[in-house]
């Protein structure tokens, strides 16, 4: 009996010894697995004025926005006719055209697919539009509206819409 | 530190010098020298050894790539159009490690379906199987990285789809790509980590091959027929019978990938890789190499991005236990009538999808893709376990010399019978 208090002594060195241990490597891969994440200058990358005035109707233009590309489309009638037509509740990812746009005709998009990360074709004449008219992924067929918004294919979500402002009739600021 | 400690003497006094300081030499008599190996063993059991040469020159053409390479956006792919025109022998050392990961693939996936089809994976085998399939799992990740760094359209875009899947995972997903990729999309921070990466990832792999071997020395190599050595009578030392066995199938690799290497270096390359990467323009096209495309086809097959991912990483996580779905206590298929069959069928059915992973995902090329994702786990999951359970096994023979006597010996100088070259006999006159 008389070990007893000597034991309960050498636990807690042990314990005390092996918490710290694991504490302190913890605190220092911290830095380390930080170091990974974007940068100050990357996080910093600021934002884009585009000037839409040579857009003419039915027309789709491609930007780069913090190297990623943006379609910025001048919809048709028939197009938003089309887009606001859909019912919400019928969509994967459930949203109004309403919700998407700031003005009905401009269609602002990140133009990358919601599946993989490609860029879906769409935005010139000649390319593939998909089965809903408006963008089609190559890689692994994920077919866009006229809206950006998913309807076929294993894309999980719509295209993302970027932060944008309309600073007059004629430019767009993106991000 | 143990006083009664028996050191080997040898004849030259520097080899006992050393051998009284670092245990070295009886170390390296006793794994590859007097080593024995089964004397059945035919030819696939050559590609452990081909697989550590083509490490080694990997990372020794790696290196030389490497002091002319620059990991960076703007400058990467003409540092690699450098490498090929202007750098003496570039070219070469460039088509020896492009060509060479692909050589080390094929030689690896020989050596894995010896492993499958002669259960080798068995007790007491069974850590040494999976060190094997993380050594497996490391040469993807590392092959992926490497496929980057040209920084060509399938570079770049392979790199998009890939990291890509990583945000398919709940919650945390997209945080979990941001932090992989050091920006929001795949860019300058990306190409340069993964250069990094795939600098060090090639001796962590050396590492593993080391513990790979040194597990397999420890029961021995499994052979054809599955049994163990009884007696010295079912073996014959590594050196000088194995090392000469090794020697001739390397000469035949050699003559294999020089020929590749040296006369269609581009055979396994994508066209699109000799164009610059364009972040606003994805090839029409995406094909993954040909050695991960049956990952891949298994990726497409699933209509929803985390089914595929998950299913396309369980299709890799799923051999980690293969030794335990086995209830077959029989190691070599040459003894199992039924599973046999399903094992044959295994490796066509590996063989399509890697097929239509090359191919566009739609019409049949998908209808394939699916049935062969169904055998790929149904193999798995319903054959392997139950077949071992009502199969009943052929004779198994006695003993390794005993099928040397019967099967091999008798076919030694020309026989027509279709089994490899045997190991030679051991012959107590040398």
């Amino acid at each position: 009996m008389a070990k007893k208090p000597k034991n309960k002594r050498r636990d807690f060195l042990q314990l005390s010894t092996v918490t710290l241990g694991a504490v302190g490597t913890a605190a220092f891969i911290w830095p380390f697995l930080k170091s990974m994440s974007p940068a100050e200058d990357t996080l910093a990358a600021g934002s884009t004025e585009v000037d839409i005035s040579a857009i003419e109707e039915g027309q789709s233009i491609t930007i780069k926005w913090r190297g990623k590309p943006v379609f910025i489309k001048k919809r048709t009638k028939d197009e938003i006719d089309a887009a606001k037509m859909v019912q919400a509740s019928d969509l994967r990812d459930p949203q109004d055209d309403a919700d998407r746009v700031q003005k009905e005709e401009w269609l602002v998009l990140v133009g990358v697919c919601t599946h993989l990360g490609c860029v879906p074709l769409g935005q010139k004449v000649s390319d593939m539009k998909g089965d809903y008219d408006g963008w089609y992924c190559p890689c692994h067929g994920s077919h866009y509206d006229t809206s950006g918004r998913i309807r076929k294919g294993p894309a999980p979500k719509n295209l993302d819409v970027p932060p944008y402002t309309f600073l007059n009739d004629n430019t767009i600021k993106i991000g | 530190m143990d006083k009664n400690r028996k050191v080997h003497q040898f004849k030259n006094p520097v080899l006992n010098w050393i051998e009284f300081r670092l245990p070295i030499i009886s170390y390296f008599k006793k794994e590859y020298g007097d080593y024995p190996m089964p004397k059945n063993c035919n030819y696939f059991w050559s590609f452990g050894a081909l697989a550590t040469i083509t490490l080694v020159t990997m990372i020794v053409s790696g290196i030389f790539l490497a002091m002319n390479y620059t990991p960076h956006t703007d400058m990467a792919f003409d540092s690699v159009e450098r490498i090929m025109r202007d750098v003496n022998y570039g070219w070469l050392m460039r088509y020896i490690h492009s060509n060479g990961a692909a050589f080390f693939f094929i030689i690896v996936y020989i050596h894995i379906v010896r492993a499958m089809y002669f259960g080798s994976y068995k007790y007491p085998r069974e850590l040494n199987w999976i060190l094997g399939v993380f050594i497996f799992l490391l040469m993807m990740a590392t092959s992926f990285l490497g496929y980057t760094l040209p920084w060509g359209q399938m570079s770049y875009w392979g790199a998009t789809v890939i990291t890509n899947l990583f945000s398919a995972i709940p919650f945390i997903g997209e945080g979990l790509k941001t932090w992989l990729l050091g920006d929001y999309n795949v860019g300058n921070a990306t190409l340069n980590r993964f250069f990094a990466l795939h600098y060090v990832l090639p001796f962590v792999i050396f590492g593993v091959v080391g513990l790979h071997v040194a597990a397999v020395h420890v029961h021995g190599s499994n052979n054809p027929d599955g049994i163990d050595i009884k007696t010295n009578n079912d073996s014959v030392n590594f050196f000088p019978y194995m090392l000469i066995k090794d020697t001739v199938a390397m000469c035949a690799f050699g003559v294999a990938i020089s020929a590749v290497i040296f006369f269609g270096p581009n055979l396994m390359a994508e066209v699109d890789n000799y164009i610059p990467a364009d972040p606003l323009v994805t090839p029409a096209h995406i094909v993954p190499n040909w050695y991960l495309a049956p990952f891949y086809a298994i990726l497409r097959a699933v209509p929803d991005k985390l089914g595929g991912v998950l299913l396309m990483f369980g299709a890799i996580v799923i051999l980690f236990v293969l030794p335990w779905l086995d209830r077959s206590k029989v190691r070599s298929c040459n003894y199992r009538p039924i599973y046999k069959w399903f094992m044959m069928g295994f490796f066509v059915n590996f063989f399509a999808l890697g097929y239509v992973g090359m191919l566009p995902a739609e019409g049949l090329y998908l209808l394939i893709a699916r049935v062969g994702l169904l055998y790929y786990f149904g193999f798995f999951f319903i054959i392997t376990p139950f077949v071992g359970w009502i199969e009943k096994p052929t004779k198994l023979p006695l003993s390794i010399s005993d099928v040397y006597a019967k099967n091999i010996a008798p076919n030694i100088g020309g026989g027509e019978k279709g089994m490899p070259a045997p190991a030679m006999q051991k012959d107590t006159n040398l």
